[in-house]
């Protein structure tokens, strides 16, 4: 990606100016049941400046800008807009406001125009006509004014995604925002396009627009923004102008010093290799390539963990290993079995010693309304062991599942309760039992403590660790840093579908591994 | 001479059974944009038929009758609607639990009523019903075969109906295409969310959807029972409603198209009555009940990707909850 | 520990159906009073009418007999996360493979043979009939539901084509068959208990009820207790789950139409072998349309579908008698609560769950204390 700085930064707002902040944010605070999502937030954006907001993913930055857009009501604190205070309590407000917002996921009605997109809510009259022809000059202008050409009359689902995030774009503006956010938009954008958003972003600044750029890519700050906003675990932990800082500083700021749960583990004895990943390609059910000529070995008595911020690839990649999703290109070794040319599924991994703890439990590892004992046997519901002939042995399951309860401490022991009764922990304690039941000899786990109180948390990072001493293999995929330092061996760094290093344990740290995960090249600062 | 009269007299036909379908079609397809599913047009329509017939027997006007069968449309589409949109009940059993209980409530009414075991007395006194209107010099024309037959058959001799429901295909085009509402409309039956940030009620639209899907069904039933037969009879509607909605899937929810599909299905009706016992050339005789099946056969190819494709609008059946 | 909005589960499965049918009954009784009669007579008469007497408990039984065979189709099609409305076309489909099977064979074959014959004709036609809308959803994302209704209309076009032109008995006027041999009739329970030296009054009530509480059975161990039944239930309650456990939904949901048309398949049991002993027009009166209401008011389970078949048939045999006593009721109001309780079950469930709710939410907070 080039650099695509054109014209030098814009001066801060200084004291003698009369122009008040575009916006200022003052102890805006905001929880979701346990999770304090916002703590009293309070920073101000100069007017006509491009400005980041970053963090990793849950340090509250898209709470806190879906507050502002008013998808949200904060429980505490105000948001005032060029000097005077607002009270959001829908979209409604914001837009009058002058405020606009960009999605990650587009709001778009993929069989209209994108004049059509442009203009519902504000048709401007009953007839289509007059109103159409209006927006059609008014857009024209704005067009011409910051760059932003798109095609009025084509259909928006045949339109690349970059032109789709323009229509977004022109929404807001014809709106008369002042103030547009744009919620991690390179995420779907190719590298050229990624350049022509940020050229049109420089082209809003010099218009006197102000934009807040929400994102964890590090090399974008630097690249379009003016000052820049860190936020961890709710908080804003740093502000700075974006030339007195640098990507390895940012880092260091957004990771920071969390408490760390280290697992006390003796040094790993690998043995040899169980799995070996060659070249994989695997595209998402649209067809976007998520993981890109991705290729390593995982052995015997080890665990290796698969660090990035979420959506660089890891989950593709957790679900190609399993089986769930069919890479376009490479292969997969297990115990000298081709899986992919094979075409083996699920069932068949699991059968050779393949199992599978999901990222997601809720959506894909359990099924909320079944009992806890149906639940553990999901996946495993076709073996001898609990089943005679296609009926399925009700003793034998019972017993199971109260052996396992036993054994993961999953509480309360009740096999027949519906697994929506239990806690977080206590359902993660059961897919975990259930996965590592059948003695497998390679474990895929994908967060595994996600949503996991902290007692059940030290319960399953001791299993793993057993579990890889007992000479089984693992591949631990985590968003949570602290997570992988404390219990991998080795690390893989993954970064837009690549696995773009790999450390020792010894050798790793926060920084290094922050660095990595927002994309910055060894040697860069 | 003798097969170019057949002809046209088959079209004239294909023209009065086509009505009802294009109105019950343009009124689901109302609904149906906006992500209602309509499977209750057999309800509506039969609901609103009893009320029109028993209304305009006791009053002696067929326009009364008209409002009674518009009103109970309405009522009745507004019941799906609070269970379905409201409620967010499930939109396919809510529509067959109102076809079904329509089905036996007219009837029932009927027979407590009027005591003729489920009818409604006959329309026989003028004004009860809507009869043909005869244009100017028609009888004239008819002698000259051509354009005559054609302006006395095909364009002359309907009732104000049917007149009505071919207005209502351009009308329905130009609102579903021209005016703000029908923007919103078709918006919030392809992504109700965009219309929801965009600061628009979606169940307010659902419900004005709706609304006109029960007002056109009840002129359909009203045509049933008033101009296309005099009284109502018990289960007159016989499937009409989803053979509409059939023609609606074929039309791909378009007014013309839509139009299209229902002068076809119609024809295949009039041109069952035609074909019974006659020996085609190659093939012979066609059994009356393929003709009649035809209709069905040709939606199910249609679902099957034969014949084009079928793309509903994408949001249609879910209801609408906001997120979290 | 319910989240507010929550039912415990008796409470879903037990007082919902109830409170909903309550409150459609009542509707009824509205209708009923507007028509001009009195409610609590009608009411009265119903029960007499359905159970009153041997020969009304065994046409209760007898209509029964027909929504537990389309209560269990829609019920097993429901577990899989499909809608299956052509169950009234599948059971035509399925009495026409038993009407052919008792036709050809009722002059050559004794009894026991004919009938594990045409039970899997009875199957096996009504799987046919659901198989091209199941093979469309799974490979061509067809809806379902639009495909099953066009099949209805297709199939009775089809038996009627059948009965006017093929199969009908020569020199007779009504599109019927010809009458089978005895030795293709399903035995009448009051002959049977009569030669166990029981004296019944005489109803249409035959093996096929027997039949169908088999086929309860059957569903029973099957989506529950089977390993089949569970890639079912799984597959229609979160199929991504399903994905993970390496099941395939579309292969499950197929296998779960063709049983859902083999079980509607079983009402040709009852009213062609059972009953009329011939194949005639439009067998299954509706019984497909009735079976979607046994099955949500059942709950989709086979002890609830059996109760709510029982209720359905004691409304439809209490309700022909009331029109006998009744003159301003005849059959159709049967009809109309019908629609009613499916409407109130079905689709107005939230309605009547939000206060059942706030109820048990206040009832709780009292219990333990503020």
């Amino acid at each position: 990606m080039s650099a695509v700085r054109t014209e030098p930064p814009a001066e801060p707002a200084s004291p003698a100016h009369a122009h008040p902040p575009a916006l200022e944010l003052q102890g805006i605070d905001k929880r979701f049941g346990p999770v304090h999502a916002n703590r009293a937030v309070s920073f101000a954006i100069a007017r006509g400046t491009v400005h980041g907001l970053v963090g990793e993913n849950g340090a509250g930055k898209s709470t806190l800008m879906n507050i502002v857009y008013g998808f949200h009501r904060a429980d505490a604190g105000e948001v005032w807009v060029h000097g005077r205070r607002v009270d959001i309590h829908r979209p409604h407000d914001a837009i009058a406001a002058g405020i606009g917002m960009v999605h990650q996921h587009f709001m778009l009605v993929d069989n209209f125009t994108v004049l059509e997109n442009v203009v519902l809510g504000v048709e401007g009259g009953r007839l289509l006509a007059d109103g159409l022809a209006r927006a059609r000059g008014e857009l024209e202008r704005i067009a011409r004014d910051y760059g932003l050409v798109v095609p009025l009359d084509a259909v928006v689902e045949h339109l690349p995604v970059g032109l789709q995030q323009r229509v977004e774009i022109l929404k807001a503006l014809y709106r008369r925002a002042e103030i547009l956010i744009l919620d991690e938009p390179t995420a779907v954008l190719t590298p050229q396009e990624t350049d022509q958003l940020f050229r049109m972003l420089a082209r809003l600044r010099q218009q006197g627009k102000t934009v807040i750029l929400v994102t964890h890519k590090l090399r974008e700050i630097m690249a379009v923004t003016d000052r820049v906003t860190v936020m961890r675990q709710g908080a804003v932990v740093h502000e700075t102008a974006t030339c007195e800082t640098s990507e390895r500083a940012l880092a260091e700021k957004m990771v920071g010093r969390a408490v760390s749960l280290r697992v006390e583990k003796t040094p790993a004895r690998p043995g040899g290799v169980l799995l070996a990943v060659k070249d994989l390609e695997v595209r998402d059910r649209f067809g976007v390539t998520r993981v890109k000529r991705a290729g390593f070995e995982l052995r015997a008595g080890e665990i290796l963990g698969l660090a990035g911020v979420a959506g660089n690839g890891q989950s593709e990649l957790l679900e190609a290993l399993a089986g769930i999703l069919t890479p376009s290109r490479g292969e997969i070794v297990f115990k000298g079995v081709a899986l992919v040319r094979g075409g083996l599924g699920p069932r068949e991994r699991r059968r050779l010693g393949l199992a599978h703890v999901p990222e997601d439990r809720l959506r894909m590892g359990t099924v909320a309304a079944f009992s806890a004992q149906a639940n553990a046997i999901l996946g495993y519901h076709d073996q001898p062991a609990y089943n005679r002939g296609g009926l399925l042995r009700g003793t034998a399951i019972q017993a199971g599942c109260e052996r396992k309860m036993r054994d993961y401490d999953v509480r309360p022991p009740d096999p027949g309760l519906r697994l929506s009764a239990f806690s977080g922990g206590n359902q993660q304690k059961l897919v975990l039992a259930r996965e590592i039941d059948c003695d497998p000899q390679v474990l895929l786990v994908g967060q595994p403590t996600r949503g996991v109180d902290i007692g059940a948390v030290e319960f399953i990072h001791r299993r793993l660790v057993g579990l890889r001493d007992a000479g089984k293999a693992l591949l631990l995929v985590s968003v949570e840093l602290d997570e992988i330092l404390g219990l991998a061996d080795r690390i893989l760094v993954m970064f837009n579908g690549e696995i773009v290093g790999e450390v020792a344990s010894a050798d790793a740290t926060e920084e290094k591994l922050g660095l990595m995960m927002a994309g910055v090249k060894e040697g860069h600062a | 001479m003798e097969t170019y009269t057949l002809i046209v007299l088959l079209l004239a036909a294909t023209i009065r059974v086509a009505t009802p379908l294009l109105l019950a079609a343009l009124a689901g397809m109302f609904s149906e944009r906006s992500g209602v599913i309509d499977l209750g047009l057999e309800g509506k329509m039969l609901g609103a038929a009893f009320a029109a017939a028993a209304v305009s027997a006791v009053t002696g006007s067929v326009w009364a009758g008209l409002a009674a069968g518009v009103l109970t449309s309405v009522a009745l589409a507004l019941l799906i609607g609070f269970a379905c949109i409201t409620h967010r009940g499930n939109q396919v059993v809510a529509a067959m639990a109102v076809n079904i209980m329509v089905a036996g409530l007219g009837p029932s009414l009927a027979l407590a009523w009027f005591n003729l075991g489920g009818q409604t007395p006959q329309l026989d006194a003028p004004g009860q019903r809507f009869v043909e209107i005869v244009w100017p010099w028609a009888e004239r024309a008819r002698e000259t075969p051509f354009p005559g037959l054609l302006y006395a058959e095909l364009l002359s001799g309907h009732s104000l109906v049917v007149y009505l429901a071919a207005a209502l295909v351009p009308a329905g085009a130009w609102v579903l295409y021209r005016t703000r509402f029908g923007l919103r409309l078709r918006a919030v039956g392809e992504n109700p969310a965009a219309v929801d940030t965009a600061g628009i009620s979606v169940n307010g639209l659902r419900y004005q959807a709706v609304l006109i899907s029960g007002v056109l069904c009840g002129v359909a039933g009203t045509y049933l029972s008033t101009a296309a037969s005099s009284g109502f009879v018990r289960d007159m509607t016989a499937g009409k409603g989803y053979l509409a909605l059939a023609a609606l899937i074929f039309g791909k929810w378009r007014p013309y198209p839509t139009l299209g599909a229902c002068l076809l299905f119609a024809f295949t009706d009039a041109l069952a009555a035609r074909l019974q016992g006659v020996a085609l050339p190659l093939v012979g005789v066609i059994p009356v009940q393929f003709i009649l099946a035809l209709p069905y056969v040709l939606t199910v190819l249609l679902l099957a990707g034969f014949v084009g494709k079928a793309v509903a609008p994408k949001a249609i059946g879910v209801p609408y909850a906001k997120e979290q | 520990m319910s989240a507010p909005g929550r039912l415990p589960r008796w409470a879903d499965l037990g007082l919902l159906p109830v409170v909903s049918l309550l409150a459609a009954l009542a509707a009824s009784a509205a209708i009923i009073a507007i028509v001009g009669e009195s409610p609590w007579v009608a009411l009265r008469l119903l029960a007499a009418g359905a159970f009153g007497s041997q020969e009304a408990a065994g046409y209760t039984l007898y209509y029964a007999t027909n929504f537990i065979f389309t209560g269990l189709a829609v019920a097993v099609a429901f577990h899989a996360g499909l809608f299956n409305i052509g169950c009234e076309g599948q059971a035509y489909v399925g009495g026409l493979g038993v009407g052919l099977v008792c036709l050809g064979l009722d002059h050559h074959w004794p009894f026991w043979a004919i009938l594990p014959v045409a039970m899997c004709a009875a199957a096996g036609f009504g799987a046919a009939w659901a198989f091209i809308p199941a093979w469309l959803q799974a490979r061509r994302g067809s809806h379902i539901v639009i495909t099953t209704i066009m099949f209805n209309f297709i199939a009775s076009a089809l038996m009627t084509y059948l009965l006017v032109e093929v199969l009908i008995k020569p020199g007779q006027q009504s599109p019927e068959t010809r009458e089978f041999a005895s030795s293709a009739w399903l035995p009448a329970f009051p002959a049977l208990l009569g030669r166990l030296g029981v004296g019944v009054s005489a109803s249409p009530l035959n093996l096929a009820f027997v039949l169908a509480l088999a086929a309860a059975a059957f569903v029973w161990v099957y989506v529950w207790h089977t390993r089949w039944g569970y890639e079912l239930r799984t597959v229609g309650q979160n199929p991504s789950a399903a994905v993970y456990a390496g099941i395939s939904p579309p292969r499950v949901m197929l296998v779960a139409m063709l049983l859902s048309g083999a079980l509607a398949g079983g009402l040709g049991l009852n009213e062609v072998m059972g009953v009329q002993h011939r194949l005639l027009l439009d067998f299954p009166g509706g019984a497909g349309f009735v079976g979607i209401a046994v099955a949500l008011m059942g709950r989709n389970h086979p002890v609830g579908i059996f109760l709510a078949a029982v209720l359905f048939g004691a409304l439809y045999q209490g309700g022909s008698q009331l029109s006998f006593d009744l003159p301003r009721i005849n059959r159709d109001m049967v009809v109309v609560i019908q629609g009613l309780v499916i409407l109130a079950c079905g689709a107005l469930e939230n309605l009547f769950r939000t206060p059942l709710a706030a109820l048990f939410a206040r009832w709780r907070h009292s219990g333990e204390g503020d």
